[in-house]
């Protein structure tokens, strides 16, 4: 499959970049990892006349911890999360999601922010953001801005980005102790898409009980579903059976499911609540320190 | 539309061409370069056959641009014989049956060459893991893993006859 005809331009900065969006309007789409858009392009679903790409500007391939936050760049890959020990050991939801996103070799061209910033309802990344309550920096030609992850996502491929705007870092706040996250995905094979999957992170209080819950819910929906209901439902409680099994029923009412190829609405819906009872009780063994990341 | 100038080493040697923006890597290497032993399984960034190492690292050729590869270095399948020596890769891959019809092969010795470079000593689990984007419709895996397992013994041997440089992995071994 041969893509239509595009001119290719690679800046050496963010600012050349952006100039170049803004100056192409929508005709221009930003291309980084290329593990959505060149798919899209060989099946002509996506057919820009300029390809700005940013690959070639240095010194945004980082994924590290600083001032409290999680900073990952706009080139860090997706591989770079599992190589991380640093997401590891203190972002276990996130290393969960990197590990079942396409596969290992898309991984080692994929990036982390392409992956929120395409805003497919079946990309991994954008549920652990907004469990994670990360937030956004995007450059665009008048600055920089920040948004939420929990309201960037605004429909089907639609997110708050402008055309002439690029997602330059992902900003995780670091957990406070006693926390914990997990990712749980059901997926036909390696690489596909979701049938569902959620996230959870959890924070614990001294005495064990629930500090805070951030659950949000994959491909069940035209965007990312935070479970609002199922979070402020936990908060003040021991996170025993009984809760979470409450919990994960009220994450799966949350849920807006289709029918496709990958099941009814209705088996979707079910494997929301399912999956989110496994998340919270994976993210409460490790938000206790009972085990880790290894079983992955 | 837009033509590059671009340089790409390949296996070592550095090779210019003018490209389309719109040409795909595994295209270049395949009908520009003429080396066919990369395939086009999928097209779809799927299957894995046109796997080859960028910078060491496995990528699909089918959803990289060769503009893209300027200035960096890609090994593909022609590159893993030296000498008139299989890579032990090859090596294992013929003497533990690991390929049926072959269209996989390629890529997938690819994969299992860079998880060996950075990997000595991989588990069972972790072979199955690194070759997870590589699709094999012949033979089931299971002689794909013995090939790479055959390998990792092959290289680990030669890496003890040359000086050890990593007593650890080689414990690990044993244990």
């Amino acid at each position: 499959m041969i893509p239509s005809r595009f001119d290719y331009v690679a800046p050496s900065t963010l600012d050349d970049a952006v100039t170049l969006l803004r100056e192409h309007g929508g005709e221009a789409k930003v291309l980084s990892g290329g593990q959505s858009l060149i798919p899209m392009l060989k099946l002509r679903l996506a057919t820009p006349t300029v390809l700005v790409d940013i690959n070639r500007i240095p010194g945004l391939d980082y994924v590290e911890e600083r001032d409290g936050a999680l900073h990952i760049g706009a080139l860090a890959r997706e591989a770079e999360l599992e190589r991380s020990a640093v997401v590891r050991a203190r972002y276990p939801l996130l290393f969960d999601t990197a590990r079942v996103i396409a596969d290992p070799i898309v991984r080692n061209s994929a990036t982390i922010c392409g992956n929120v910033a395409h805003g497919d309802p079946g990309n991994d990344h954008p549920a652990t953001m907004i469990a994670l309550d990360a937030s956004f920096v995007i450059r665009g030609a008048n600055g920089t801005r920040t948004v939420a992850a929990r309201d960037f996502f605004v429909g089907l491929f639609t997110t708050l980005l402008e055309p002439d705007e690029i997602v330059t870092e992902i900003v995780i706040p670091s957990p406070p102790a006693r926390s914990g996250g997990a990712y749980m995905k059901l997926e036909r094979k390696v690489g596909d898409f979701a049938t569902a999957a959620v996230a959870a992170q959890l924070t614990l209080d001294s005495t064990g009980a629930c500090q805070r819950a951030g659950i949000a819910l994959t491909n069940v929906g035209a965007t990312p579903i935070r479970a609002a209901s199922a979070e402020a439902f936990l908060a003040g409680k021991p996170l025993d059976a009984t809760t979470i099994g409450e919990a994960a029923t009220m994450a799966a009412s949350a849920a807006e499911p289709v029918a496709d190829r990958r099941g009814s609405e209705e088996y979707k819906r079910d494997l929301v609540r399912v999956l989110a009872a496994r998340a919270l009780q994976k993210a409460a063994r490790r938000a206790r320190g009972e085990t880790g990341t290894g079983e992955a | 539309m837009s033509t590059h100038s671009i340089t790409v080493t390949v296996n070592g040697q550095a090779h210019s061409a003018e490209v389309e923006s719109r040409l795909l890597l595994v295209h270049f290497i395949r009908d520009t370069l003429r080396l066919t032993g990369t395939h086009i399984g999928c097209d779809t960034s799927h299957c894995g056959a046109c796997t080859v190492l960028l910078d060491d690292h496995p990528v699909k050729s089918c959803t990289m641009f060769a503009v893209q590869a300027d200035g960096r270095a890609i090994r593909t399948v022609e590159g893993l014989e030296q000498g008139g020596a299989l890579h032990p890769v090859q090596a294992g891959f013929k003497e533990e049956h690991g390929l049926q019809c072959g269209y996989c092969t390629p890529g997938m010795m690819m994969t299992a060459t860079a998880l060996l470079e950075h990997s000595t000593n991989p588990t069972e689990a972790e072979i199955r893991q690194a070759i997870s984007g590589n699709l094999c419709r012949c033979t089931g895996y299971v002689n794909i893993v013995k090939a790479i397992q055959h390998a990792a013994g092959a290289m680990q041997a030669a890496s003890v006859a040359a000086p050890a440089k990593n007593v650890a992995a080689e414990t690990a071994t044993t244990a």
